[in-house]
C-alpha cells in the first residue's frame, strides 16, 4: 500500500466528495450496496475527486469487499448526487503539485482506488446519473457494468484538451471496452474539437454504458437492471468490445491514421495527444497492470510539465476570466437594445444581422446605398434562416419570427428607434465618419453607435459626431457566427453606459468580450501583424519559406504564417501590415512583396482536390523581385528568437500602454480570436518559459512563471 | 353517437407509502415525482396500451399547491412521457380524491366519450400538511355552519365515539391491532408487493430505494395500544394506534371501456358497477361512507348481503366500526379488509382510494366465489365515497351466491 498522506496535505481545504453507502434490498432477495458520491453542495458545485475523496472511497470499497466476502452483499453500485455523477480531479489544485513524484502519487491513488471496483468479489456497477468528466468517467470504466441516464448532457474524457491523459485507467480500459477507433474519438479527437462532450445516448451507442434509462426512473431502473444481471436474467453483450481480428489488423492501422491526422491538424508540439496515442497503442496487447503503470508514468510526466500548467492557465482564462471581463462597468448601466440597425448589406453586414436577430430577437433593419443591395442582403439573411430551419436548428415558428424581424431600407430615417447601430462598411475613415453622421440625424442621442473597424481609430470614426461618447468599437472575428471573441474598444470619450451596453450585448450574442484601448490593431491583429510582418520580412531578406515555417513550429500554432495569410486574404493581410507599419514604423514591417502577391492572388500551389502542395514557384519569383538589397537570410533559430522577442516586446508595450489591463487579457484574445493553443497558454506563458521575456525586458509576464516542476 | 360502455379497472399500482415528515422516506422526494413514477410503472406494466390511446389523466391531491399544484393530471402526464396530445386535469375531494378520479374517468368512459383513462392521486402530507395554507371562510364560524372541531379529523373521530357509546376504545384498538397483523401477514405472503413501484429516495446518507410501506407496526399489542396518548382530548379514545398515520404516497389506475380493454388486449381486474358520494355533518365525517354505500347499493340494485369483500379505508378504526355496526357486520368479519388497511399502511389522503381498489382487485383473483366488492371511505368536512365492483373471475360453480 502506497502512502498517500503527502497528497492529502497538499489540499487541506478539499471539498470532499463523500462516499455514502446504503444497502438496497431488491425484490429478488439480492442486496446491493449503493454508494452515492456527494460533496453535499448543490449541482452548481460538481463533485470532484481530490485525494481525501479518493481515500474515503478506497476505505469504503475495502469495507464492502469484506462484506462481500461474508456474503452480506451481492453487488456494489455507485451513483452521484442529482444532475452530477462526478467531475474529475479538482483542477484548481494542480498548481500546488510540487514535483513529478507527487504526480506519480496522484496517478497511483486513482488507480489503486478505482481499481478496487473490479476486485470486490461481487459485481460492481456504475450508474452515470449526470455529468461525468475525466476521473468521474473512469470510476465507471473501472467497474464491471455501467448504465447511463439518457439525459446526461456532458460526458467526456477531456484530459488531452488540458494537456494530460486519462490516467486513472481510462487510456487502457476504454479501448479494451469499445474498440480502438471509438476510444480514439473519445480520448483524442473530441478533446481536440474544442473539448466536445458526449451526450447520454452517444455513451450508450459507443458501448461505454451497457444500458440506458430515462431520467424519470433512472436509479430505479438501473437498480432493477443490476438486479437482473446479478440473478443472471440479463446477460450483457458488448458489441464494440475489440476481438482478435480488431487487435491483429485494425488496431495499429487506426493508431497510424490518428497519428497522421494529428500531425497535420495540430503539428507535433502538443505532447498530450501523442502520449495518449502511445498508451492507446500499447493497450492492444498489454495487461491491465502494465497499462495502468504506463498511465502512471505518462500522467506524471505531463502533469509536472510546462504544457499542462499553461493549459490549466488557459482553461481558467476561457472558463472564468472570459465570463467576468476585466474592466467591465456595472451591467445595470447597460441600455436595453430593442431594435438594431446595421449599416451595410454586404457579407459582413448580413452576418451581423443574422447573429443579432437570432440572439437578441429584436427587429434588425439593414441599409445600403440602393434598394437592390438591400434586397439582396435581406434575401441572403432569409436564406440563412431557411438553412437553420432545414438543419433543424430552429423550428418553423422561430424561422417565421426571425424573418419577420429582418427588414431592409434605403432611408436611414427608419433607424430612428434603434438603440444600437453597427456599421460594416468599407474600411476607410471618411466613409465610416460619413455613415455615422448620416445616422446620427435620425437616432436618439443615447443610441449606441458601434463600429466593426479592425484598423482605424474608433475615436476618429466618431470625431465628427455631436455625441461621440456613444461610440464603441465592436470588433468581430471571421466567421462571425463561429469565432467566440469580440474586442470591445473603448475610446477616451466612451461612456460607461455605452461600454456596458456593448459588454452586455456581446454576452447576449454569446460572445466573449475583452475591453481594449483604442490603439492600432487592438490586440489580436497587432500580435498577428507582428508575426506575419516578421514572416514576410524574413522571406524578403531571402529566408526560404520552409525555414520560416520551421522557425515558428515550436509554438504549435494552429497554422503556419503563410497558411494564415492565405486564409485571411492576402489583400487584407497586406492592409493590416501597412496599418501597423504606419502606426509603429520602427517595429512593424510593411511588405511590398505581399502587395504584389495579393495582386497575383495566392501563395500555395494546389492539387486537383484543392489541397495545398507547397508554395507556388511563381510566388518565389515575386518575392525574389522584392529581395531587400544586401540582406542576409535568417536561420530558423535566429528567426524564432526574433519572433519570440518581437512578440514579448510588443505585448510588453501593449501592457505599458494599457491596451488591456493584464497579460491574461492578451492571452484570452489570442486563444479565442486567433486559436492560439492552450499549451502555449496563449502567448505570455510561452514567452516567459522560452526566455524571451527575460531577454527583452529583463523580467517575466507572470511571477512565478507558469512552468512545470519537472 | 357514442355508446354507453361498461367500465373496467384494468390495473392499478402505487408507490410504497412513507411516513410524513422529516424522518419519512420521501422527505426529499417531490410529490409530483411520486405520482409520475407510479404512472410510468403503470404504463410499463401494460405495454399493450399505446400511450396515445389514453384519453385523459385525472390526478387528485388535497393541497394543490407547490409540487402538488399546476394541474397535476396534465403536468404528471407530461413528466411521465405521455404524448402531448393526452390531456389531463386535477381533482380534489380531500380524502376521496383518487376515488373521485376513478369515478370521473369511469363516468367519462361509461358515457362513451373515452376509451381509456388514467386515474389516481397523490398526497405528500410531509410537504403539505392537511389544511396548510387554507383560508376557511369566517362565515363557517360566525354562522356556526360547522363546529370548529370539525376541521380536525381526530376530533371528528372522538365525536363518533360520543355518538355511538357502543364503539369503545377497546374495539377500536383491537381493530387497529388486527389491521397491523393482517398487513404483516399479507406482506409475509407477498400479497402487497407485486403492485408497488419502488422509488429511489435521496437522504443525507445517499440514495436508497423505497420498496415497502414505512408505517407498519406488526409488533402492536393491546397492552401497548392502551398506553398510547390520546392527542385530541384528555382521556379520549382516538390514538395513533387506532388511526391512520400521516402518510406520503401516490396511487394510479388504468380504466377502460370493456371493448377497448378487449381490443387492446388489456387485463380486466374489476368491472365498475356503481358509485356514490354523499354528505354528512362535518362533525362526524367518519360515518360518511354509510349513506354513500347505501346509495351505491341502491343504484346497483344490490343489498349489503351481495357484497363479498370490503375494502374500507381505515382513516380511523372507529369510523370503519360505525359502518360495520350500521350494516350488522362483525368487527372481525373475514370479508372486511382481509389484508389490513390504512392503520398500518397509511392514508395519503387523495391517494388512498385507488389503494383500496388495487387490493380489492387482487382479492377478486383469489376469490372467484365472490361476485361483488365494495371500496368505501370517509372524507373530511363530512362526506363519504363508495364504489361497487364486480369480480370478472366470478364463477357461480365455485360456491358463489349470484
Amino acid at each position: 500500500m502506497t502512502d498517500f498522506s503527502k497528497l492529502v496535505g497538499l489540499d487541506p481545504d478539499e471539498v470532499i466528495t463523500h462516499s455514502y453507502v446504503r444497502d438496497v434490498r431488491m425484490p429478488s432477495g439480492k442486496t446491493i450496496a449503493l454508494i452515492t458520491l456527494d460533496n453535499d453542495r448543490d449541482h452548481t458545485r460538481p463533485s470532484t475527486l481530490g485525494p481525501a475523496t479518493l481515500l474515503e472511497l478506497s476505505g469504503v470499497l475495502n469495507e464492502l469487499k469484506a462484506r462481500a466476502a461474508s456474503a452480506e452483499i451481492d453487488g456494489v453500485a455507485v451513483t452521484g448526487k442529482p444532475f452530477i455523477f462526478a467531475a474529475g480531479a479538482d483542477l484548481s489544485k494542480v498548481e500546488d503539485i510540487p514535483d513529478r513524484e507527487t504526480g506519480v502519487l496522484m496517478a497511483k491513488l486513482g488507480h489503486e482506488t478505482l481499481g478496487k471496483l473490479s476486485e470486490l468479489g461481487v459485481p460492481s456497477f456504475v450508474f452515470y446519473n449526470g455529468l461525468a468528466l475525466g476521473g468521474g468517467v473512469e470510476i465507471g470504466l473501472n467497474a464491471d457494468y455501467r448504465t447511463i441516464d439518457s439525459s446526461v448532457p456532458a460526458f467526456a474524457l477531456p484530459e488531452v484538451f488540458l494537456g494530460i491523459i486519462p490516467g486513472w485507467g481510462g487510456a487502457w480500459l476504454l479501448p479494451n471496452l469499445i474498440g480502438i477507433e471509438n476510444a480514439l474519438e473519445v480520448i483524442i479527437s473530441n478533446p481536440l474539437k474544442n473539448n466536445r462532450m458526449l451526450k447520454g445516448p452517444e455513451v450508450f451507442e459507443l458501448g461505454i454504458a451497457d444500458a440506458m434509462f430515462g431520467p424519470a426512473n433512472f436509479l430505479e431502473d438501473s437498480l432493477k437492471w443490476a438486479d437482473s444481471v446479478l440473478t443472471g436474467k440479463t446477460k450483457v453483450k458488448r458489441k464494440n468490445e475489440p476481438g482478435k481480428i480488431e487487435r491483429a489488423v485494425k488496431w495499429d492501422v487506426a493508431i497510424g491514421i490518428a497519428d497522421k491526422m494529428l500531425a497535420s491538424r495540430i503539428g507535433r508540439v502538443a505532447k498530450s495527444p501523442y502520449r495518449a496515442l502511445e498508451l492507446l497503442k500499447a493497450a492492444k496487447n498489454t495487461d491491465k497492470k502494465t497499462g495502468f503503470a504506463a498511465e502512471d508514468e505518462a500522467l506524471a510526466d505531463l502533469i509536472s510539465g510546462d504544457q499542462f500548467r499553461a493549459s490549466i492557465y488557459a482553461f481558467n482564462l476561457v472558463q472564468k476570466r472570459a465570463k467576468k471581463p476585466a474592466g467591465a462597468p456595472d451591467k445595470a448601466l447597460a441600455r436595453p437594445v430593442t431594435k438594431v440597425g446595421v449599416i451595410g448589406a454586404g457579407l459582413m453586414a448580413t452576418q451581423f444581422a443574422l447573429l443579432f436577430v437570432r440572439r437578441l430577437q429584436v427587429p434588425v433593419v439593414i441599409t445600403d446605398l440602393d434598394q437592390e443591395r438591400v434586397d439582396k442582403g435581406v434575401a441572403t439573411i432569409h436564406g440563412e434562416i431557411d438553412e437553420l430551419l432545414q438543419k433543424g436548428r430552429i423550428g418553423s415558428d422561430e424561422a417565421n419570427r426571425l424573418k419577420a424581424l429582418i427588414t431592409g431600407t434605403t432611408d436611414k430615417a427608419d433607424f430612428a428607434d434603434c438603440d444600437w447601430v453597427i456599421e460594416a462598411v468599407f474600411e476607410e475613415l471618411g466613409v465610416k465618419q460619413q455613415v455615422f453622421a448620416d445616422v446620427e440625424k435620425h437616432i436618439s442621442p443615447e443610441a449606441i453607435l458601434a463600429t466593426n473597424t479592425s484598423s482605424l481609430s474608433v475615436e476618429q470614426i466618431g470625431a465628427k459626431l455631436k455625441h461621440p461618447e456613444r461610440v464603441v468599437g465592436f470588433h468581430f472575428f471571421n466567421p462571425v457566427a463561429v469565432m467566440p471573441l469580440i474586442e470591445v474598444v473603448k475610446t477616451p470619450k466612451t461612456t460607461d453606459e455605452a461600454l456596458s451596453t456593448a459588454m452586455v450585448t456581446a454576452a447576449k450574442l454569446r460572445k466573449n468580450a475583452v475591453i481594449t484601448a483604442d490603439t492600432p490593431g487592438f490586440v489580436v491583429n497587432r500580435i498577428l501583424a507582428k508575426l506575419l510582418g516578421e514572416a514576410m520580412h524574413a522571406v524578403e531578406v531571402g529566408t526560404p519559406f520552409d525555414t520560416v515555417v520551421e522557425a515558428v513550429k515550436p509554438f504549435g500554432l494552429p497554422m503556419d504564417p503563410f497558411v494564415l495569410l492565405e486564409l485571411v486574404g492576402l489583400k487584407v493581410g497586406a492592409h493590416v501590415l501597412d496599418t501597423h507599419h504606419a502606426a509603429f514604423p520602427e517595429r512593424f514591417f510593411e511588405s511590398p512583396a505581399l502587395h504584389e502577391l495579393a495582386e497575383f492572388g495566392h501563395l500555395f500551389e494546389k492539387d486537383a482536390k484543392g489541397k495545398p502542395k507547397g508554395i507556388d514557384p511563381k510566388v518565389l519569383k515575386i518575392v525574389e523581385k522584392h529581395r531587400i538589397a544586401g540582406s542576409t537570410p535568417y536561420t530558423a533559430d535566429e528567426l524564432r528568437t526574433r519572433v519570440e522577442d518581437g512578440l514579448a516586446d510588443e505585448i510588453h508595450r501593449m501592457l505599458d500602454d494599457h491596451v488591456v489591463g493584464a497579460p491574461e487579457d492578451i492571452d484570452l484574445c489570442l486563444i479565442l480570436g486567433a486559436g492560439w493553443p492552450f499549451q502555449m497558454g496563449g502567448a505570455t506563458p510561452y514567452l516567459d518559459r522560452s526566455g524571451a521575456s527575460e531577454r527583452v525586458f529583463g523580467s517575466t509576464f507572470h511571477t512565478p512563471r507558469i512552468v512545470g516542476v519537472a | 353517437m357514442a355508446e354507453r360502455a361498461d367500465v373496467v379497472f384494468v390495473d392499478g399500482v402505487r408507490t410504497p407509502f412513507g411516513r410524513a415528515g422529516e424522518k419519512g422516506q420521501y422527505w426529499n422526494t417531490r410529490a409530483d415525482d411520486l405520482i409520475v413514477k407510479a404512472m410510468i410503472g403503470l404504463l410499463e406494466r401494460n405495454p399493450n396500451l399505446p400511450p396515445e390511446r389514453v384519453d385523459d389523466v385525472a390526478i387528485a391531491a388535497t393541497t394543490q399547491t407547490g409540487d402538488q399544484g399546476l394541474t397535476l393530471g396534465r403536468t404528471a402526464a407530461i413528466l411521465a412521457g405521455l404524448p402531448l396530445s393526452v390531456p389531463g386535469f386535477a381533482i380534489d375531494r380531500m380524502c376521496a380524491g383518487a376515488m373521485t378520479s376513478v369515478a370521473t374517468i369511469g363516468s367519462m368512459i361509461g358515457f362513451g366519450q373515452y376509451d381509456v383513462g388514467i386515474a389516481g392521486g397523490v398526497e405528500h402530507m410531509g410537504r403539505h400538511p392537511m389544511g396548510a395554507g387554507a383560508d376557511p371562510n369566517p362565515r363557517f364560524l360566525a354562522e356556526k355552519l360547522v363546529d370548529p372541531e370539525a376541521l380536525n379529523m381526530g376530533n371528528t373521530a372522538e365525536r363518533l365515539h360520543d355518538r355511538f357509546p357502543s364503539l369503545t376504545k377497546e374495539r377500536a384498538d383491537r381493530f387497529g391491532m388486527r389491521s397491523q397483523q393482517k398487513v404483516a401477514a399479507a406482506y409475509a405472503a407477498g400479497k402487497i408487493q407485486p403492485d408497488l413501484i419502488p422509488v429511489a429516495i435521496k437522504s443525507a446518507s445517499g440514495w436508497g430505494l423505497a420498496t415497502e410501506d414505512e408505517g407498519m407496526r406488526p409488533e402492536t399489542t393491546m397492552e401497548g395500544l392502551a398506553t398510547l396518548k390520546t392527542p385530541f382530548r384528555p382521556h379520549g379514545r382516538v390514538t395513533a394506534g387506532n388511526a391512520s398515520p400521516l402518510t406520503d404516497g401516490a396511487t394510479v389506475s388504468l380504466l377502460a371501456s370493456a371493448d377497448a380493454a378487449k381490443d387492446l388486449g388489456l387485463t380486466t381486474k374489476m368491472r365498475m358497477v356503481s358509485f356514490a358520494f354523499a354528505g354528512v355533518e362535518p362533525e362526524v365525517m367518519g360515518i360518511g361512507p354509510i349513506p354513500s354505500t347505501e346509495k351505491a347499493l341502491r343504484k346497483a340494485g344490490l343489498t349489503i348481503d351481495d357484497i363479498g369483500l370490503f375494502e374500507l379505508n381505515e382513516a380511523f378504526a372507529v369510523q370503519v366500526l360505525s359502518l360495520l355496526d350500521h350494516f350488522g357486520i362483525d368487527d372481525d368479519d373475514p370479508r372486511v379488509n382481509p389484508w389490513g388497511g390504512a392503520t398500518a399502511i397509511g392514508h395519503p389522503l387523495a391517494a388512498s382510494g385507488v389503494r383500496l381498489m388495487i387490493q380489492l382487485a387482487r382479492q377478486f383473483e383469489e376469490h372467484p366465489e365472490v361476485r361483488y366488492g365494495l371500496t368505501a371511505m370517509c372524507v373530511g368536512l363530512g362526506q363519504g365515497g363508495s364504489i361497487i365492483w364486480e369480480n370478472p373471475h366470478f364463477s357461480a360453480k365455485k360456491g358463489g351466491k349470484r
